[in-house]
């Protein structure tokens, strides 16, 4: 019976071949223009590290005064130097990480390359295998390196390719503001999107070739990018001191499972605590533990360009079924006299309903197939503008998917009260009319 | 015309009747804040700088090591200065549309109680002044002794200008020339205001477009900052001099890395800004297009299904003495008064869909003066849509009424 329908849909898109496209090409616009802008919603709102994102933890404390608290308020979301140190002194977590974006001049062993800025990373040994960082060579530096100011680094392949064309660069230097650093690892590509761990230096797009030991960095005072948020009256005159009421740190743990993480942040409630016994905090504890995608939810990592976009797209998608509603109803009553002959003949009011629901899923299938074609063209748009997201619009599987299955639902959702009016045509009426 | 008619009939095909309003309605919601939303762009892209951008460059110098701040600017200041066509130089912390210098928050007294919000502060030196171009237009200009050596960020205590968007912020209805705030330690006392000049992020910072030109001049002394320079020369000259600068610079000071990407004429800084935000716009203005052809064809389908179903009826009419032009104008009328009840209900839509937008984007408030025009764009587009189908309905000849069918 659905072959005979389907066949029946097509004879009669020859018949309304303009009442068919306007349908199909409404269709098509609402649904190109909203998988446009959910493709890049998926894109961007997806997981940057897959099976691991509900163990890393982001980690925040109150270090402010008394005098500027509100309560319930957000405490900063980045911790002092001397917080995180002593932090990582207290080994509370499975994996704990301290860091900080930055940035320097880099100049190869032999000065075959022109000097060059770059960005890096100052973090702690537990980076590489908490966030899962892939090796090209070698590996990360150790725990020793970290409190031996080690001048070690570990480089980016791009970087690796740039200095050393390529070759197992292990053991040779590289020169970062003029203090040369042995290079103990070469990791693969990696760049997880967004970049969760610091949101501050580029989310999208702020590749770091070169990570090395924060201890390291701080001994060679090397310069800081990202945020920093300094209080309390008294200016220090160096914000990156230990004791300096600045925040400009991230931090962040591995715990194994909820129990775990209850457990860690009862220790950061009595770190703050003890804080405040000694003076250091003002506050009441006001700590805050955030998953990575809890974390990336709460700083709304999706820009907000993007999020109205979407809502404009499905407002848009919304005029699109409306009007192939109208459209449709149009079309199956034009046919009055037809529905009404094939009741007569026998067709149960079941049957019509069927019929006009396969002709409606059959133009939601035509639409669909262009609306992908839109939706592709939109991509490549989207891949044109000057957005630090743009290289990462493209149509996966899973939207792919969803492409036919929004096409179908929603051409299937705009047939049924034409169809619902066609069926009830009644056969004699319609005879007598003739 | 006796609208009458048209109400009753209207009420006998009330799923149509109801697809077109609410189409008209969501249509009528889309316009108006989409409209919205780019008429706020381009407000954002037209942000008076308080600067002439086409007559200024920018050289940035990056990371160098153990340079003294005095050494590089005399040998930066001077590469740039003997080019010839340089008008003038001088050494600066940041511009707009450039890399932000420094963001803080100001109090209103001493003791850091009364939040005030969070301005751009911008250290100048006596040359880079005027290099920008910069006057107030109340209060006074500097002194000699008022440009001061750095403490840390700023000088601990200094004469400054603020822009009058700043005051008014801080003191509204109040004259500002000659009152105080502070920064922790930082005590700074306001000497003159400049109608305008924008933050490094206009538009982008904490406070939104509201805090686009909130931003605050420190004079300094020359030698107590180095790395970023600005050049005024003739627009004409200007492309060519920000290249022969940029060169000159690096020459002149070898052992610094020249920062490539912000080292260029203040207007591409500026386009280049402003680049998302007008790809934006055309999206949004796409949208609208799209939307628009979208209810205009729904419109055509309709009503052109509504005069074929008719047809004997005009006939009958037509037959009974009714001219085209009578005909004509029913379906005109009668799309008049489903675009007004469209636009009607899709006011209210709109004005809804922008507290939406008000709660989740940090958006201000849809001006009720784009409601009227929404209705209007509306109202035309749905009688350039009917007159098609309507100009076929009175093609209806007179005849048809005798046939059957």
């Amino acid at each position: 019976m659905l072959g005979y329908y389907l066949t029946l849909a097509l004879r009669s898109f020859r018949r309304n071949r303009v009442l068919t496209a306007l349908m199909v090409l409404t269709l098509a616009l609402g649904i190109g223009a909203c998988m446009t802008t959910l493709t890049v919603f998926h894109v961007l709102s997806g997981d940057p590290i897959p099976g691991k994102s509900d163990r890393l933890f982001h980690v925040q404390l109150d270090p402010e005064p008394l005098a500027t608290y509100v309560p319930g308020a957000e405490p900063d979301s980045q911790l002092t130097r001397f917080d995180a140190e002593a932090l990582l002194r207290d080994r509370h977590a499975t994996r704990q990480v301290m860091m900080t974006g930055g940035g320097g001049i880099i100049e190869a062993e032999d000065g075959a390359v022109r000097p060059f800025l770059e960005s890096m990373r100052y973090t702690s040994a537990d980076f590489f295998a908490m966030f899962d960082v892939p090796f090209l060579h070698g590996q990360g530096w150790t725990a020793q390196d970290d409190a031996g100011r080690g001048r070690v680094a570990v480089i980016g392949r791009t970087l690796n390719d740039k200095l050393f064309g390529g070759a197992d660069s292990v053991g040779r230097q590289v020169r970062v503001d003029g203090t040369a650093l042995r290079i103990v690892g070469v990791i693969d590509d990696w760049l997880p999107r967004p970049k969760f761990y610091d949101l501050n230096t580029g989310r999208f797009d702020g590749q770091e070739h070169l990570f090395l030991p924060f201890s390291t960095a701080i001994d060679l005072k090397m310069g800081t990018s990202g945020s920093s948020n300094c209080f309390g009256g008294a200016p220090t005159n160096d914000s990156r001191a230990l004791n300096a009421p600045c925040t400009w740190i991230q931090y962040w743990v591995e715990l194994e499972d909820p129990a775990q993480a209850d457990a860690f942040k009862a220790y950061l409630a009595n770190y703050s605590a003890q804080q405040k016994a000694a003076g250091r905090f003002e506050r009441p504890a006001n700590v805050r533990l955030r998953s990575v995608m809890d974390w990336l939810d709460h700083r709304k990592v999706v820009p907000g360009d993007v999020r109205l976009q979407l809502w404009l797209a499905l407002g848009f998608l919304l005029v699109c079924l409306v009007n192939t509603v109208g459209l449709l109803l149009a079309k199956f009553l034009r046919r009055g006299g037809e529905i009404g002959v094939r009741r007569a003949l026998g067709a149960a009011r079941r049957d019509v309903f069927v019929q006009a629901i396969v002709e409606s899923g059959t133009v939601g299938i035509a639409g669909g197939l262009l609306g992908l074609g839109l939706a592709q063209a939109g991509l490549w748009a989207v891949r044109q503008r000057p957005t630090d997201y743009a290289a990462l619009a493209h149509l996966d599987g899973a939207m792919l998917l969803l492409t036919f299955v929004l096409a179908l639902v929603t051409s299937i959702a705009a047939g049924l009260l034409p169809a619902w009016r066609s069926m009830q045509i009644a056969p004699a009426l319609q005879l007598k009319s003739q | 015309m006796d609208i009458r008619p048209i109400v009753a009939a209207l009420g006998r095909h009330r799923i149509a009747t109801s697809l077109i309003v609410l189409e008209i309605a969501l249509a009528c919601a889309v316009l108006c804040n989409a409209c919205f939303l780019i008429a706020e762009r381009l407000a954002l892209m037209r942000i008076d700088s308080g600067i002439d951008a086409p007559s200024l460059a920018v050289v940035a110098l990056r990371g160098c090591d153990g340079c003294v701040d005095a050494d590089v600017n005399a040998r930066a200041l001077a590469a740039i200065r003997g080019l010839p066509g340089v008008q003038a130089a001088g050494v600066l912390n940041a511009t707009p549309f450039g890399i932000r210098a420094g963001d803080a928050g100001v109090t209103l007294d001493a003791e850091g109680r009364h939040f005030g919000g969070v301005p751009h502060f911008y250290a100048f030196s006596r040359d880079a002044i005027e290099t920008l171009g910069l006057q107030p237009s109340q209060g006074q200009g500097f002194e000699a002794a008022d440009f001061q050596p750095i403490d840390n960020f700023l000088p601990l205590d200094a004469q400054v200008w603020i822009t009058e968007a700043f005051a008014a912020h801080l003191w509204p209805g109040e004259p500002a020339v000659g009152r105080e705030f502070w920064m922790g330690e930082y005590h700074f006392r306001v000497a003159g205001l400049v109608p305008h000049f924008a933050r490094p992020n206009p538009g982008r910072s904490e406070n939104g477009v509201a805090g686009a030109q909130w931003s605050v001049v420190v004079p300094v002394r020359d030698e107590a900052q180095s790395g970023v320079y600005a050049l005024r020369a003739d627009p004409l000259d200007l492309p060519r001099l920000a290249i022969a600068a940029r060169d000159a610079v690096a020459a002149a000071v070898p052992e610094a890395v020249i920062d490539m990407d912000q080292s260029r004429p203040l207007s591409d800084l500026r386009a280049r800004y402003f680049e998302r935000d007008r790809a934006m716009a055309w999206l949004l203005l796409g949208v609208i297009a799209a939307m628009l052809l979208v209810t205009a064809l729904g419109i055509v389908g309709l009503a052109s299904f509504w005069v074929q179903q008719r047809t004997r009826q005009i006939g009958i009419r037509r037959a009974l003495g009714a001219t085209r032009g009578d005909i004509l104008r029913y379906f005109q009328l009668e799309n008049f008064l489903l675009a007004g009840l469209g636009i009607a209900l899709g006011m209210a839509l709109a004005y809804g869909g922008n507290l939406l937008l008000m709660r989740h984007f940090e958006l201000p408030r849809l001006p009720l003066s784009y409601l009227p025009l929404g209705a209007a764009l509306l109202w035309l587009l749905g009688q350039a849509a009917v007159l098609g189908p309507a100009l076929r309905a009175a093609a209806i000849s007179p005849a048809i009424a005798t046939r059957s069918a």
